[in-house]
């Protein structure tokens, strides 16, 4: 099947097989392998991007519903000129990630975050990723990442 | 939240700084690569099928049907396998010289012994396909028991491996005594004794990135390179070779990115020695991503004990002697160090406290139908920690002291470091009181027993617990003399090679493979400091046998301990080196000169100076170096520790348990963890957190249940509850300084320390709000259920 999406603003019309993976295709068939998987019930978070400027976990979605979105992966997340992400900078600052597999989907889970919620407790914080998991921080340094993006004044 | 951040060295220089990550921008912006992100064009995809029984034999396997799968490329059984194996995979510590240790093949031939185990495989140009063809595959089983109780096995009820007549692998004692008979003396004459049986569920060690492998024959030689999601590519490459029979030279192993390991990736796996021979055998390319729901069956577990402990004391609680017996759940087989984990437990059942020789340990380790243990975090220790920090517990309640109190009448004195334990081994140096007045003074240790008294007054539904455990780490393995001496397959050192290019930027090649552990950061701040070099100026490299040819790799938290200091060794004797060029050029007497701040100076003529950059260029030109040095700047150290590294602290733990519901809350955690000198406080911090987070997990909620069918009920991310933000604390660390004297840094490691100190911590807590309803243990995981359990059971049991 034909599908058309808008991928960190470039379009691609590519042929998918119905069953493909919204993750998949993009790993596979753009080669856009930041965006990880880590399990297969849809659990770790692993796989979050946004579609539509919403994180998702790109494994629950199949490729043929992305049809006509627009969705940013986490290489979309830096500018042009290779400046982090705010949100990329904060789990930097903060050691918010050790081996890193699990980071790219939190860090388009916790943007997410902080766009429903600008100025969320560290309760909120903790709720708010409740669905992705990783397996080396402890969350500690993740949450203070995320609460020093939002205290940090926005440009 | 609170997050205080004690640390007292504020060393000048650059080690002691919290330097930010250089792993950091590839990991953030998706550019680092993962074993399973290498695009490969024309590689074949491996799909492995796994056996959905416990145990049984098999009876037939016909692949043929999996051929006619669109894509499929080849199929075979473990038999039709069977040659490309040159030895069995390896087991590589066999504890006794009678260890019983069956042969254990990449795929199964004759008989299944775990769900999991493999039986056929498929090659296919997608995974799509390679899965698809697996169900096309036909094989007959006949059903055996299943052995899933410990007990059961070493009843030998069922044999597990028929030929070997009996489940138990092997016994392994330690038994030290002052005189023949102390143990038994020490506990007829005691005041206190208390006697405990707790089990050490099984967990999944659940590293997020599942494994992941691609072999590539290189077209020339005959060579092959194994790219694979491990923490060990030095010993993958040995093992490989010898299993397949190939010469190790043409063996080159890389683990890219490697997205955590925790032990579960310090193996060699049927899927590595499937790939490498397949990529062989087929001339091309071959892969294989493991599934999650195959990672919780097909990757090692960890623990799997049951302890019964007893503890000896005179009438203040000081301890006397110690007797422990131990059941290990070995699995189905014997993987990499499956059998050496409970050694590595068995001379920590006595704590950090003073004991007298009288120590009595044995281990007898039996085989199940259940996944391989091996090495998860903390390996050993985090088990005995757990023994003895809970016997405390209940010792001071024997004696009728606080918790606390009874731990600082067996500390073992700062003053007695360097302390020859009863085990002989030395411990390098500690201040046990030291760490734990900070964690009583960061928890408010004091006012919550003030609270507690109030709160927990009969009827009370909200009950208050206080939980101490206070460790050591044993790190750093490890000399390897006391490796021999315990029938350790390999060494415990490391190398690095220090070379100072002709521009004056630095390589630094370590033989310790990081997975998350931040090495390029760390190990570019010991070179920085060492040399005088801005850290920039300076990469690291590792976890390419190629590039880093000599290396033992990273678990048991002995990077730092072992491979840092040999970067610092390294750095060491490349200023040697310079010194010598330096003195030539400036023509002084090496005994004259100064080296600090990247320069060599003539002592009292600071016009006379030479920078390692100037030096780095004539070392490269050798247009006039002294007669006879070598032209380059360089030098390699292979290092042995002298000893174990000794990292040691306390953690407290304050917990709210609703009696009605069986629920926990941690109210506070503190964690004081003294790993020596600190490189980077930063990643020290990390360290703790996610270790602790680990160890709260063991204690609340993780455990891999099987059937007595002998099915993993918890195979999934969806039943194996692996923590999530909102279920575990913030924590609060802080850190006293105790510098190891046993190398140059003053450092030991800090990997394993807080999922060592955490299980305990939090099972005290629990236990002990508790105790006024007269429970006296709560099973881990404490869920809801099992608090619920054991206050009804408490309630019950007649008075
Ligand atoms: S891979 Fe999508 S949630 Fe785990
Ligand atoms: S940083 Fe390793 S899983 Fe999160």
């Amino acid at each position: 099947m034909e599908i058309s999406v808008t991928v960190n603003g470039a379009t691609h019309t590519s042929d998918v097989e119905p069953r493909t993976l919204l993750v998949h295709y993009v790993r596979e068939h753009l080669g856009l392998t930041g965006t990880n998987v880590g399990c297969d019930t849809s659990s770790c978070g692993a796989c979050s991007l946004h579609l539509d400027g919403e994180a998702v976990k790109s494994c629950t979605v199949l490729a043929v519903q992305a049809d006509g979105t627009e969705i940013t992966t986490i290489e979309g997340m830096a500018a042009a000129d290779g400046t982090l992400h705010p949100m990329q900078q904060a789990f930097m600052e903060n050691h918010g990630l050790q081996c890193g597999y699990c980071t790219p989907g939190m860090v388009m889970a916790a943007t997410s975050l902080l766009q429903e919620n600008p100025s969320p407790t560290e309760e909120d914080i903790r709720l708010g990723l409740e669905g992705n998991l990783c397996r080396c921080t402890g969350y500690h340094n993740i949450v203070q990442a995320v609460m020093a993006c939002a205290a940090a004044p926005t440009a | 939240m609170t997050t205080t951040d004690a640390t007292t060295a504020t060393a000048p220089g650059v080690i002691g700084q919290r330097l930010l990550r250089r792993e950091d921008p590839a990991l953030l912006t998706g550019e680092a690569k993962f074993t399973n992100d290498m695009h490969v064009p024309g590689a074949l995809h491996l799909a492995v099928l796994r056996s959905p029984y416990a145990h049984a034999r098999i009876t037939k396997v016909d692949v043929s049907a999996a051929l006619q799968v669109p894509g499929v490329r080849a199929a075979y059984s473990g038999a039709d396998l069977a040659d490309l194996w040159a030895a069995p995979m390896p087991c590589a510590w066999p504890v006794t010289d009678d260890m019983k240790n069956p042969p254990h093949h990449p795929l199964a031939t004759d008989k299944v012994c775990y769900v999991g185990d493999g039986v056929a495989c498929v090659l296919a140009d997608s995974d799509t396909a390679a899965h698809d063809a697996l169900e096309a595959i036909d094989v007959e089983y006949e059903a055996l028991e299943a052995v899933t109780d410990l007990e059961d096995a070493l009843s030998d009820r069922v044999l597990v491996h028929e030929d070997l007549g009996t489940n138990t692998s092997y016994t392994w004692a330690l038994k030290v005594e002052e005189s023949e008979g102390a143990v038994d003396r020490a506990f007829a004459e005691a005041a206190h004794t208390v006697s405990e049986r707790y089990v050490q569920q099984r967990l999944i060690p659940m590293a997020m990135e599942p494994r992941a492998v691609l072999s590539m024959p290189q077209p020339f030689g005959g060579d092959v390179t194994l790219y694979s999601a491990t923490q060990v590519p030095h010993i993958l490459k040995v093992m490989t070779a010898i299993t397949l029979g190939i010469g190790e030279h043409q063996v080159r192993v890389v683990a890219p990115s490697v997205g955590g390991g925790f032990g579960s990736k310090l193996n060699v796996y049927a899927e590595e020695l499937l790939c490498v021979a397949l990529s062989r055998k087929h001339g091309v390319p071959v892969r294989w991503n493991e599934t999650r729901s195959e990672n919780t069956m097909a990757t090692i577990h960890g623990r799997g004990q049951i302890q019964h402990i007893e503890l000896a004391a005179d009438d203040n609680g000081k301890l006397t002697g110690i007797r422990v017996r131990l059941i290990g759940d070995m699995g189905a087989y014997l993987q990499l160090v499956t059998p050496g984990i409970p050694l590595l437990g068995a001379f920590l059942y006595a704590g950090v406290y003073d004991l007298p020789k009288a120590y009595d340990f044995e281990c007898t380790s039996v085989f199940t139908t259940m996944t391989p243990t091996d090495a998860y975090r903390g390996a050993g220790r985090p088990e005995a920690t757990y023994a003895i920090e809970r016997a405390m517990d209940a010792l001071a309640g024997e004696v009728g002291v606080d918790p606390l109190e009874l731990r600082r009448r067996n500390f073992i004195p700062t003053e007695s470091y360097p302390y020859e334990a009863f085990s002989g081994l030395t411990y390098d140096s500690a201040n046990h009181d030291g760490a734990a007045t900070m964690a009583a003074e960061m928890l408010g240790y004091d006012e919550l027993r003030a609270r507690q008294a109030e709160q927990n007054v009969d009827g009370a539904s909200k009950r208050i617990g206080i939980g101490v455990s206070s460790y050591f780490e044993m790190c750093g393995l490890a000399p390897s003399r006391v490796l021999a001496s315990l029938n350790y397959g390999a060494g415990g050192w490391e190398a690095a090679t220090v070379r100072v290019l002709p521009t004056s930027k630095v390589q630094v090649v370590t033989g310790s493979t990081p997975h998350g552990q931040g090495h390029e950061t760390s190990w570019s701040m010991i070179a920085a400091e060492k040399l005088g070099i801005a850290p920039e100026d300076i990469d690291v490299l590792h976890s390419d046998t190629a590039v880093s040819p000599l290396g033992l790799d990273t678990y048991g938290s002995r990077s730092l301990p072992v491979g840092g200091v040999a970067v610092a060794m390294a750095c060491d004797k490349v200023i040697d080196k310079a010194k010598q060029i330096a003195a030539h050029q400036l023509e002084a007497s090496p005994d004259d000169l100064e080296f600090a701040g990247g320069a060599f100076t003539v002592k009292g003529s600071p016009d006379r100076t030479m920078p390692l950059a100037a030096i780095a260029f004539e070392a490269f030109t050798a247009h006039d170096l002294p007669d006879g040095l070598e032209p380059n700047l360089e030098a390699q150290v292979t290092y042995d520790p002298p000893n174990f590294s000794w990292p040691f602290g306390t953690h407290m733990c304050a917990v709210e348990v609703d009696v009605d519901t069986g629920e926990i809350e941690i109210l506070k955690y503190v964690a004081i963890d003294d790993c020596g000198v600190q490189v980077n406080p930063l990643i020290v911090d990390g360290q703790v957190h996610g270790g602790v987070v680990q160890g709260i997990a063991q204690a609340l909620y993780e455990e891999a249940v099987y059937d007595t069918d002998g099915n993993l009920t918890t195979s999934t991310l969806a039943e194996y509850l692996v923590p999530a933000a909102s279920d575990v604390p913030p924590i609060t660390t802080g850190h006293t300084v105790t510098p190891s004297p046993t190398n140059q840094l003053g450092v030991k490691g800090v990997g394993e320390a807080g999922t060592i100190g955490a299980a305990p911590a939090v099972i005290n807590a629990v236990v002990d709000a508790l105790s006024g309803l007269g429970v006296r243990d709560v099973p881990m995981p404490a869920s809801p259920l099992n608090v619920w359990n054991a206050i009804n059971h408490a309630q019950e049991a007649p008075k």
